[in-house]
């Protein structure tokens, strides 16, 4: 569990870095000497800045300073914000595994957030856990995209289920869900096309693949897990609220928090949609997907910082 | 952005209606709408402080014009404001005497690189320019194979040396190419990176004094959050950007990351990315996003999609109606056609003034089916010639004949027709309304789409 905790620190420590910068330059005047800086516990509207500017959203922001106003109590303000959204979060829990053989993990978003490469990370992540996988590449779309998932596959070590490019997603899947029976593979990751959530047709599409699963493994899929890039804003609220109504999704990847974004609409989501964080993508090594664990992302991304 | 913050100043506006001059509590009303609605938009909460001073400064005390009601007096105000942060600086590309011109291809991982890269050597084709293209992003799997796909499908030509894995030599390769084959623009994608990754970062200054860039293209993702300015400074910073692609626009993304990369790092949007088509690549004009902000919809676009749609010989067509008593089943099916060239269903719409706004509206565009365009030309297909010229001979066998033959139901042969009946009714009575031959002429130019 260490080795855990200290890669989740150590590809966030670029991140923290430079939220301490933006926190420096929020503290005007500049003419404060850096000892006092840090002996000075952060304001509310320092952190109110501090939470909007990790898009956390206004009204997400508000909500959590009110609380914090109204429970009041003793210690600084920063543990009293970070325990409120500590609280948040321990109010999105995931449903616990049925059991069920094979786990289908369906996994959606829009263009670009990182669903094949967390397709790639996760399967190594199943294996090392000692379970068997089997990828199904249902991204008939995009160029090149059921090779790249190949490449990570097979540093995975796991087999992929692949079709012509062009073909039908659903067909695909269905294969796949087929071959993992026959198989007995414990998981069964399928990684689809980007879409965005506005697009009809391609959400339909979306519901056809589930639709497809669940005949041929009842009860599936056991998880829909949405890959919310760290970088995106307010839309990424949006994106989770359709998705969830119409692709079923309960639950979030956070991918690219190596980066100097720290992915606070998922603060929000959490609080308007009670949807959990399931994992989170710390840099670009197939190991750099770790499963979610409130306190450190909290502590990391900002109790720390202020 | 673009809605909920048109929405949210008609409500303060409407408070606002009847005020003879603008006070600072009224003004400060409608700038702490203005306020949550940037920042729901994403534009970065600095960039949102000073705009908000800026307006508040230009709007409080001053006359209210004769011609304007306090409400339009702020939108205009924050127009202004808007357009001057955007600058005056054109879409597109700047006129160039290099040749080969190299256009250099950068961003995060995810924003668009690739699809961005074929796109814009769609686009300079359309242009009559000839680009060669190269992916030097030897890193993520499957990226060079994508871009040699995507070029292919488009007849781009595309340099590939396979096997050869150093990013350097990749692009030199190409410009050497580009150089002693003819090639105007010269198209490099590269590896999507972090602005904090110091190797990756040296590795992208190594590409561009390899090949001494015209244009350094950061291609940014339209749904990105306050992070926008970060990135976008720190690339700036480093390779000295000269304008920003923004993509995704075609979702409900408040597009606010271009406000804040604008206001603060200063480089001009070149272009924006409104589909996944090859096509779906726009150069950026500020009016059209200031005005979708606003919620006065995107008529520019419109019309100019519309006009790239419609064919010389339907044009030819529309030219010959002196007015509307003969406009047949033949010219709806046509002014159908040029609807589903104009692109789904849902852009389209969303470009009409007004109609973005409406929420209603925008739920029906996400149930809409693009097939049903389909069914109906299927119908008309299925007449004969007389009888699209003539719907009323029309009669119940026929229509059963006409259901058979497009794999329809009689219903929905009637509804055509009685959707039919109702545009030409509709165009008469327009007609009709615009009095003297000058009305009437400007009314088919304005169908014909000039």
């Amino acid at each position: 569990m260490s080795s855990f905790f200290s890669r989740v620190r150590a590809g966030l420590a670029k991140t923290a870095a430079q939220i301490r910068e933006r926190l420096t330059e929020t503290r005007e005047p500049a003419a404060e000497s850096p000892s006092a800086t840090v002996a000075r516990a952060a304001s509310l509207q320092e952190i109110e800045d501090a939470l909007i500017g990790a898009d956390v959203g206004l009204p997400a922001t508000e909500r959590i300073l009110s609380a914090v106003q109204q429970a009041g109590g003793a210690g600084l303000l920063r543990d009293r914000v970070g325990a409120e959204i500590k609280g948040v979060f321990a109010g999105a829990s995931p449903a616990p595994d049925s059991g069920a053989r094979p786990r289908v993990i369906l996994i959606v978003g829009v263009n670009g957030t990182g669903k094949t490469t967390s397709v790639g990370k996760l399967a190594n992540l199943f294996k090392q856990q000692g379970q068997s996988v089997l990828i199904c590449a249902a991204d008939t779309f995009r160029a090149a995209a059921v090779e790249q998932l190949a490449v990570w596959a097979d540093r995975a070590g796991v087999d992929v289920i692949r079709a012509k490019h062009g073909a039908d997603p659903a067909s695909v899947v269905h294969d796949a869900a087929v071959s993992a029976k026959a198989r007995q593979r414990d998981i069964l990751l399928i990684d689809t096309a980007g879409r965005l959530h506005t697009r009809a047709n391609l959400m339909a599409e979306l519901d056809k693949i589930r639709r497809v699963v669940s005949r041929e493994v009842p009860g599936a899929p056991h998880e829909v897990l949405l890959v919310l890039d760290a970088t995106v804003g307010q839309n990424g609220l949006v994106q989770a609220r359709e998705f969830m109504a119409v692709g079923g999704v309960n639950g979030l990847i956070l991918t690219k928090l190596d980066g100097t974004a720290k992915g606070g609409v998922a603060v929000a989501i959490a609080y308007e949609l009670k949807l959990p964080i399931r994992y989170i993508g710390v840099g670009e090594g197939i190991d750099d997907l770790v499963p979610f664990d409130a306190d450190d992302y909290v502590n990391a991304l900002f109790v720390d910082q202020w | 952005m673009l809605e909920s913050l048109s929405n949210r100043l008609q409500g303060v506006f409407k408070s606002l209606r009847g005020e003879a001059r603008l006070t600072e509590a009224t003004v400060d009303a409608a700038l702490r709408e203005i306020r949550l609605a940037l920042l729901e938009a994403d534009v970065n909460f600095r960039v949102v402080k000073a705009f908000v001073d800026r307006v508040r400064e230009k709007a409080v005390d001053q006359e209210v014009l004769r011609s304007l009601t306090p409400g339009q007096q702020v939108v205009r105000i924050v127009r202004d404001e808007m357009l001057a942060l955007f600058g005056t600086a054109a879409g597109g590309l700047t006129p160039t005497t290099r040749a080969p011109r190299v256009i250099l291809m950068l961003g995060l991982q995810g924003s668009g690189k690739t699809t961005t890269t074929a796109k814009l050597a769609r686009w300079l084709t359309r242009q009559g320019k000839h680009p060669l293209v190269v992916s030097t992003d030897v890193r993520r799997p499957a990226a060079i194979e994508q871009l040699f796909v995507l070029a292919r499908q488009l007849n781009v030509r595309v340099h590939e040396p396979a096997g050869e894995m150093n990013p350097v030599t990749r692009a030199e390769g190409a410009l050497a190419l580009a150089k002693n084959s003819g090639f105007d623009t010269l198209i490099v994608d590269t590896a999507g990176r972090l602005h904090i990754d110091d190797e990756l970062m040296q590795e992208l200054a190594a590409i561009r004094r390899a090949v001494d860039p015209t244009d350094l293209l950061y291609v940014a993702d339209a749904m990105t959050g306050q992070d926008a300015v970060k990135s976008a400074g720190e690339f700036h910073r480093q390779m000295t950007v000269t304008g920003v692609v923004l993509t995704k626009m075609d979702g409900d993304a408040r597009g606010g990351a271009a406000l804040s990369v604008v206001g603060v790092v200063g480089v001009p949007i070149a272009f924006v990315g409104t589909g996944e088509r090859p096509e779906d690549l726009e150069p950026f004009q500020a009016e059209r996003l200031v005005s979708r902000v606003l919620g006065m919809g995107d008529v520019l676009s419109l019309i100019e999609r519309a006009e790239a749609a419609l064919d010389d010989e339907s044009r030819e067509k529309l030219a010959q109606k002196k007015d509307f008593n003969d406009f047949s089943l033949e010219d709806f099916r046509d002014q159908l056609r040029t609807i589903k060239k104009m692109g789904p269903l849902e852009q389209v719409l969303g470009m009409i003034p007004g109609m973005g706004g409406l929420k209603q509206l925008n739920e029906q565009r996400a149930n809409m089916d693009p097939k049903q365009l389909d069914r109906v030309e299927a119908i008309i297909n299925s007449m004969t010639p007389g009888e699209r010229r003539n719907h009323a001979v029309l009669n119940g066998s026929r229509r059963k004949r006409i259901a058979r033959g497009s794999g329809t139901k009689v219903e929905d042969v009637n509804r055509v027709l009685k959707q039919f009946v109702e545009m030409r009714k509709m165009l008469k009575t327009m007609g009709g309304m615009t009095s003297g031959r000058g009305g009437r002429q400007r009314l088919m130019q304005m169908l014909r789409g000039r």
